[in-house]
């Protein structure tokens, strides 16, 4: 085996690696266990060795991906001088630029722990927002499709929400996502996703998020999920105007039995808000305040007040065709017809209710829904979604029939019909005998 | 209404309901004001019509509930005298609290008597114990019986009604035949209702009535009334109107120990009126020619319910609030006058605005004697829990009608329930992907 004598140098590794990056699979493959087998020699903290950092200006990111990926790993493993933080962060992000997917994707884990040390040295040098565009491409080369949630999902979101670049995490929101390795990474990113709709204020995508995490198959309770609840409270008020204290009957049962233990203050607001009276509402808020703020929470409790006012006025436009703005105030508890004025034009002009303001009489006159849905773009948005919720089911019955066939899960069931049988099969002769 | 052209017919109509509800109306109250008992309960002419411990309940119920001081001594007085006919000292030295001296002399704390009773109770109570003692010393069935039935009744006299109730329902054991057992629930109801047990009422009505022999005719009214008061007082309106609507005119004075004739009529009617629509209103209580010779007996009753159904809401409303002040003093009813009150007000306004397409609030608000703020409130109200299905023109004082479009409101829930099973199937395939990662885990673990 003289392959292995030579690899004996990093020079000889680096030989290696300009010799096959550029093969086919089978030499890719080949490579990759070579770099394996002399991760030792890479790591090896021997200061008379030249660092790898050194041969790294040897190798190009975008052809020697591989091999420029483990020297890349081995060199940020070791402890990084201020100075040379951002020197770092650079090069990486040079190398999340330039690597070819099909390389990294050999070494998930590298490239993992790579980006985690970016997305590190980004938040130290408190600059998140450089972090985001890189992280972005990151998580794409990663991602096989884009149905899967790779663990660099919610790094990536953490950095968008301290950089408040909400749109860029939306857009990674915005796929579908089914396939999940770790359930902490779906956690953290189903939570950060819900921040992130949040500040975009699309309540109900953000309560989707939340809900997910709430009622995820757990075994323990954990502070995402108890975080998550607490959000989730406060979005279902602000997007539905309600919060059923219930779970579904699919939540896990550790989820059912403490969930509520942590979050009394927001169960409790829950309730003065479906008593439909602001005053209420303010007074609860005072109580809990301190609570809501320690909980990074106040401002989307301030949104739930806010849209109190705003359901009142909905609820108006059941009831009345016209009503004056003096009538508008008193009945939402707003403290003049201005205020009242100000809350319809707002709703008017987000779409939320349907109506025209007479200044000179100070009336509002509430109308119906114009939508008469038969517009092409109706029908369009009809037939999408139906070709969605096909595309769905589909997906449903094969996820199914998988399952069905999944060894593991056959296993398990198989055990349990046995029983059944045997149980069956016991109980004939009594019958027999009666 | 000139202004108001193009809805000038269904004007026309609302003047003719305006004239009916308010002018009419007023015209017929004032010929039959002599009747409405709107000035003070006759507080003897009610006593009258009841028997037994009730009376005196009532009475005292009276004394507690008004505030006027002649009333109150003139039920105090009465419940005296009656309690001085029975055996109940416990609730004499009660009454005697309350009373203070304040009807003389004569209604005073009358040891002499008290102790008396209180010293032939105790000889009773002897000999029905050494009685019933020899009776099951020789398992006579029937003589056992008898004998747990006399202490029942001698408890219910003393007013100890648990204990009376627990050796009526002691002869169970004993009965034999099926009249015995009509005898025995009968007693329990009897005993429960006193309470205020009105479960029990219920479980032993229902026993009573699986008996295998027809009960008679008289006893049948009984179970029913005795049924209906349960439901009453479980807030079961529409169940509770059932059960007095049904209840036949054999009733007379036979259930005077619990309710009068005219108490069917009023609790029937009122149930009735607050939770019957317009078509049961007609066959089961106008129509209904069992239940109009209770009517006859309170003719309040009955005006206000042809009213109701002609649509003079007004004098509706006025019999109604005529009849408050007395209901309020009513033992079973006082609980519920407010409830059965704001449904009925409640459906007289859906009445009146249903066939309408647009209605004047200005006239509604005068017939039915409120102003129209008062009105809007109360409509908005309604219209927001979607009993009436209108919207209010605020500006101009008109309430129109709203006609749903089944159309769009079936696009409206396709779409959403499109939504909703796309967020469903997507976050139940998280989930199996969640729990497949789980269980191999655990998998993995076991290999190791």
């Amino acid at each position: 085996m003289n392959l292995n004598a030579s690899t004996n140098s990093v020079e000889a590794l680096v030989a290696k690696i300009q010799g096959l990056s550029g093969g086919t699979a089978r030499d890719l493959a080949h490579l990759h266990s070579l770099l394996k087998e002399s991760e030792d020699l890479l790591v090896s903290s021997d200061s008379t060795r030249p660092s790898p950092a050194s041969f790294l200006s040897e190798l190009d990111p975008s052809k020697h991906s591989l091999g420029y990926l483990y020297f890349l790993e081995a060199s940020t493993s070791r402890p990084i001088s201020k100075e040379g933080s951002g020197e770092v962060a650079l090069s990486i992000t040079r190398f999340i630029d330039a690597c070819k997917a099909d390389q990294i994707r050999l070494a998930p884990d590298k490239f993992i722990s790579v980006c985690r040390r970016f997305k590190d040295q980004v938040l130290l040098a408190e600059a998140p927002i450089r972090g985001v565009a890189p992280m972005l491409i990151a998580v794409r080369k990663l991602q096989i499709s884009s149905e899967q949630l790779t663990p660099l999902h919610p790094d990536f979101l953490l950095l968008c929400l301290l950089a408040k670049c909400y749109k860029t995490g939306l857009s990674v929101l915005e796929d579908y996502i089914y396939e999940v390795d770790q359930p902490r990474d779906f956690f953290l990113y189903c939570y950060y996703g819900g921040m992130i709709c949040i500040g975009q204020k699309q309540f109900r995508k953000a309560s989707e998020l939340l809900h997910n995490v709430v009622t995820a198959p757990m075994s323990t309770i954990n502070a995402i999920a108890v975080e998550a609840y607490k959000k989730y409270i406060l979005v279902s008020l602000i997007y539905a105007g309600q919060f059923s204290t219930s779970f579904p009957k699919y939540t896990s049962s550790v989820a059912q039995r403490n969930l509520k233990n942590f979050s009394q203050p927001y169960l409790d607001l829950a309730i003065s808000y479906s008593t439909g009276k602001i005053s209420e509402l303010e007074s609860c808020v005072q109580m809990h305040k301190e609570k809501f703020e320690a909980d990074n929470n106040l401002g989307v409790v301030k949104q739930v007040v806010s849209s109190m006012y705003k359901r009142n006025i909905q609820r108006l436009t059941q009831t009345y065709l016209t009503l004056s703005l003096e009538d508008i105030a008193n009945s939402v508890q707003l403290k003049s017809s201005k205020e009242a004025e100000m809350h319809v034009l707002q709703m008017i002009q987000d779409g939320e209710i349907y109506a025209t303001i007479n200044q000179k009489d100070g009336m509002v006159r509430f109308l119906e829904d114009p939508e008469q849905y038969k517009t092409c773009q109706m029908i369009e948005h009809i037939d999408s979604s139906i070709q969605r919720i096909m595309a769905l089911s589909k997906k449903l019955s094969a996820m199914d029939e998988h399952i069905s066939c999944d060894a593991l899960y056959l296993a398990k069931v198989g055990r349990e019909r046995h029983r059944f049988d045997f149980e069956d099969f016991d109980s004939v002769p009594q019958k027999l005998n009666m | 209404m000139e202004a108001e052209d193009d809805i000038g017919r269904h004007m026309m109509d609302e003047n003719e309901i305006y004239a009916n509800g308010g002018d009419g109306a007023g015209a017929e109250t004032q010929r039959q004001r002599p009747i409405i008992s709107g000035e003070q309960l006759d507080v003897e002419a009610y006593a009258a019509l009841y028997s037994g411990r009730t009376k005196i309940m009532r009475l005292l119920f009276i004394a507690e509930r008004c505030d006027n001081v002649s009333m109150q001594l003139e039920a105090l007085r009465m419940a005296y005298d009656e309690i001085k006919k029975g055996e109940n000292t416990h609730i004499f030295r009660d009454v005697v609290q309350k009373i203070d001296g304040r009807l003389g002399p004569n209604y005073g704390p009358d040891p002499a008597w008290a102790d008396a009773v209180d010293r032939r109770a105790e000889q009773r109570r002897e000999k029905l114990e050494n009685e019933l003692n020899a009776y099951r010393t020789n398992l006579i069935k029937e003589s056992i019986r008898m004998g747990y039935n006399d202490f029942g009744d001698f408890y219910y006299a003393h007013g100890a009604l648990a204990e009376a109730f627990k050796n009526y329902v002691r002869t169970r054991d004993y009965c034999t035949t099926s009249k015995h057992i009509v005898h025995m629930c009968l007693n329990a109801i009897l005993v429960s209702i006193e309470m205020g047990q009105f479960t029990h009422v219920t479980s032993y009505v229902s026993k009573a009535e699986q008996t295998p022999d027809a009960v008679d005719a008289v006893t049948s009214a009984k179970l029913h009334c005795a049924a209906g008061l349960a439901h009453l007082e479980g807030k079961k309106y529409k169940l509770a109107a059932r059960k007095f609507l049904e209840t036949g005119p054999e009733l007379g004075n036979n259930y005077t120990e619990v309710i009068a004739a005219q108490d069917v009529a009023t609790y029937g009617g009122l149930c009735a009126l607050a939770s019957f629509d317009r078509t049961e209103l007609k066959s089961k209580v106008i129509d209904n020619s069992n239940f109009r010779n209770f009517l006859e007996l309170v003719p309040e009753i009955r005006e206000l319910i042809q009213d109701f159904y002609t649509s003079h809401y007004a004098s509706c409303l006025e019999y109604l609030g005529n009849l408050k002040a007395n209901l309020l003093l009513d033992i079973h009813l006082h609980d519920h006058v407010e409830t059965l009150y704001d449904q009925i007000r409640n459906k007289a306004l859906i009445q009146y605005t249903h066939p309408f397409v647009s209605v004047d609030l200005r006239m509604m608000a005068n017939a039915f004697k409120t102003s129209i703020a008062g009105l809007e409130k109360e409509l908005e109200a309604l219209i927001t829990e979607n009993q009436i299905q209108a919207r209010i023109d605020s500006h101009n004082k008109v309430l129109y009608a709203r006609h749903a479009d089944q159309r769009n409101a079936t696009f409206q829930r396709v779409l959403q329930t499109g939504g909703e099973f796309d967020r469903d199937v997507r976050a139940m395939l998280l989930r199996v992907s969640l729990m497949k990662h789980d269980y191999a885990l655990k998998a993995s673990r076991k290999q190791h």
